[in-house]
């Protein structure tokens, strides 16, 4: 293990990606000279070109179905889509093509495709450039959803993500970035679908998403000291969803909460929440709670914006509300 | 039409791809008519020297085609299975998608046709990204990139005509101008009389072709296609020319558009056009047309036997291909 940062992470599964499959490559806006609005590609274009590192137009619709179509035609394309506010601008290209290509030539095509793009508020960035999509994206069939908490899981699950031969929206959270994780040495991918038991407890079940594991983690050490022994599980991938290691800790615990960063309505907690419903409704001591951020647009100042956010402090007050 | 310099044989084999094509889609309507067909299909009738034409200047099955909604003839154009396309469009398990795309969404990987699309303008960045690898893999390939006049108002138009130019992609674009976004002309939605002119905006060479004749859209075509394959970047060819239907086999088409206009494209009507060049060129004969006619004939009806007879998918086949 040595100390890298979570974008040091991303960058290195990409570099040792495209060292060992000369058909990935990468593309989005300023992914090349610059490596990366978050300096998640440096060095990167130096080393494989720029054909394999593609600076593209702020063009977000043009390049993410040019990555399509160079995807179904033999590349293995990486498109960064700087924020996922801008997924909006190509939800054609993701929605009603890259999710549905394969699905509609039966099966005739693969499309080994990942999306990556950050997601997450808190250093304001006001309504168009904070969003956390996630739900948007796992509502529709024929896309994977990842949402890799620390660098560790980053680098892993990426690294599956480009060797998987279907479109991959892998969600990085921006505040994530600069912080130094330990980080295993050498070659190593994490599985799609099989969550990550981040704490055992014995009291409390939260599963959650991104960086709000680490908001969780924070929670629990507080809740420890009242006596408070916090199951945090960290989910990995929304689609597919691993059911079976919630329901069997909330068997155990008799308490599920569910933490997202994306709002709360028709969100991932109510998703999560009803996918494991039947098999843990007679092991529920109480009714599943799910946190999220409210049903605003994430305002610019930070006097606005934090309260909206769930953090460790809220997420304490929770478990204790619901003890 | 200059039919000057060309072989026997290949001015029948347009003829007969033309005419293979009408007579799919006149199929195509009556089924539809006839209740057989689910949902819609949109016709390619008066447009058939467009696939025929640009679908000839390619390798068949080295270089990519990227169709649209209105898609059949460049299917067939490009040696599609007939009978897999009619099954398709019936909703059969045998049809190229197992009844999963439909008329709108046929796709045939092995004959390197990415696709028709169901959004207007959808598939373009998708034949950029073909021509993209064609590029960084240094193939040789080509793409050939169709779509209709209402889709050069379309954003994906605009960004992948930019990349490809800034890049220099291996693709050709053809807008297939039939001068209707559905019911709306191009004339009351955009101010340039010819769409090739945005070329000019790219850095790309326009072209302006009649649509109605096959021999013109071949040549357009191939040169543009020689200029790809030896790395100069990308042409934007439009062929005008105009749907003898509606929008699609339910649209009749005539509440929107005068019959004098209708009627005065079916006179240029590019099978029509080519048969009398090739006998008042004496290079065909009235009966070695209906020779060939009698022979596309044959093979539609065997299609749309195939098709009828072909069982649906089983309700549970719907949660395949999702994944790989």
């Amino acid at each position: 293990m040595r100390e890298i940062t979570y974008a040091q992470a991303i960058c290195e599964a990409l570099d040792e990606e495209m060292a060992r499959d000369e058909n990935v490559i990468l593309l989005g806006e300023d992914v090349g000279i610059i490596g990366g609005n978050f300096k998640t590609s440096v060095g990167l274009y130096k080393k494989y070109g720029e054909w394999r590192v593609k600076d593209t137009p702020i063009s977000e619709s043009g390049f993410t179905g040019l990555a399509l179509g160079a995807a179904i035609t033999g590349l293995r394309p990486v498109v960064e889509i700087m924020f996922s506010d801008f997924m909006a601008v190509c939800f054609d290209q993701i929605i009603n093509q890259i999710a549905k290509i394969r699905y509609m030539s039966g099966g005739q095509v693969k499309v080994p495709l990942t999306i990556r793009t950050p997601i997450g508020g808190g250093r304001s960035s006001a309504a168009q450039h904070s969003q956390s999509l996630q739900a948007l994206v796992a509502h529709i069939p024929g896309l994977k959803v990842v949402l890799p908490s620390t660098a560790e899981e980053a680098k892993g699950l990426l690294k599956t993500a480009i060797r998987e031969d279907n479109p991959v929206v892998f969600m990085e959270h921006k505040m994530e970035y600069n912080k130094k994780y330990l980080v295993p040495e050498g070659e190593y991918t994490i599985p799609f679908g099989k969550a990550r038991i981040a704490r055992e407890g014995s009291d409390i079940t939260i599963v959650a998403t991104s960086s709000m594991v680490m908001k969780s983690l924070d929670a629990a050490k507080e809740l420890e000291k009242d006596g408070i022994e916090t199951e945090i599980i960290d989910i990995r991938t929304i689609v597919p969803l691993d059911k079976e290691t919630i329901v069997k800790s909330v068997i155990k615990t008799g308490k599920l909460l569910i933490v997202d960063e994306g709002h709360i309505r028709c969100g991932i907690g109510a998703e999560i929440a009803m996918s494991v419903l039947d098999d843990v409704f007679y092991d529920l001591d109480l009714p599943i709670q799910r946190m999220g951020t409210e049903n605003v647009p994430l305002p610019f100042s930070p006097a606005l914006e934090f309260p909206l956010i769930p953090d460790a402090k809220k997420i304490y007050q929770k478990v204790k509300q619901m003890m | 039409m200059n039919v000057q310099g060309y072989e026997k044989r290949q001015l029948l084999e347009f003829y007969s791809t033309m005419y293979k094509i009408r007579k799919f889609e006149e199929e195509v309507f009556e089924l539809y008519k006839q209740g057989l067909m689910p949902g819609l299909a949109h016709t390619y009738v008066g447009e058939e020297a467009i696939a025929t034409g640009a679908c000839n200047a390619i390798e068949k099955g080295k270089d990519y085609v990227a169709s649209t909604h209105r898609g059949h003839g460049h299917l067939i154009a490009s040696g599609a299975d007939l009978s897999k396309m009619m099954a398709e469009i019936l909703g059969k398990k045998t049809g190229y998608c197992k009844g999963k795309g439909g008329s709108m969404h046929v796709v045939s990987l092995e004959n390197n046709i990415l696709g028709a699309n169901g959004i207007v303008g959808g598939g373009i960045p998708l034949a950029t990204g073909a021509a993209y690898t064609s590029k960084l893999k240094n193939t040789g390939q080509v793409t050939l990139s169709f779509f209709g006049d209402a889709a050069t108002n379309q954003g994906t138009f605009h960004e992948s005509l930019n990349m490809a130019a800034a890049w220099k992609l291996p693709v050709v674009y053809i807008i297939e101008n039939n001068q209707f976004g559905i019911s709306v002309s191009i004339k009351r939605v955009t101010a340039i009389k010819d769409l090739a002119e945005r070329a000019k905006a790219y850095g790309m060479p326009g072209v302006v072709v009649d649509g109605n004749n096959v021999i013109e859209v071949y040549e357009k075509v191939k040169e543009a296609v020689e200029l790809a394959r030896k790395g100069e970047g990308p042409t934007l060819i439009e062929c005008k020319t105009y749907r003898f239907r509606g929008h699609h086999v339910g649209d009749p088409g005539i509440e929107y558009r005068l019959q004098e206009e209708i009627e005065e494209w079916k006179a240029k009507c590019p099978i029509k056009r080519l048969k009398e060049a090739l006998i008042n060129n004496s290079i065909a004969t009235e009966d070695d047309i209906k020779n060939i006619e009698r022979d596309v004939d044959k093979q539609i009806e065997e299609a749309v036997e195939f098709a009828k007879q072909s069982p649906y998918p089983e309700p549970s086949e719907a949660f395949e291909d999702l994944f790989v």
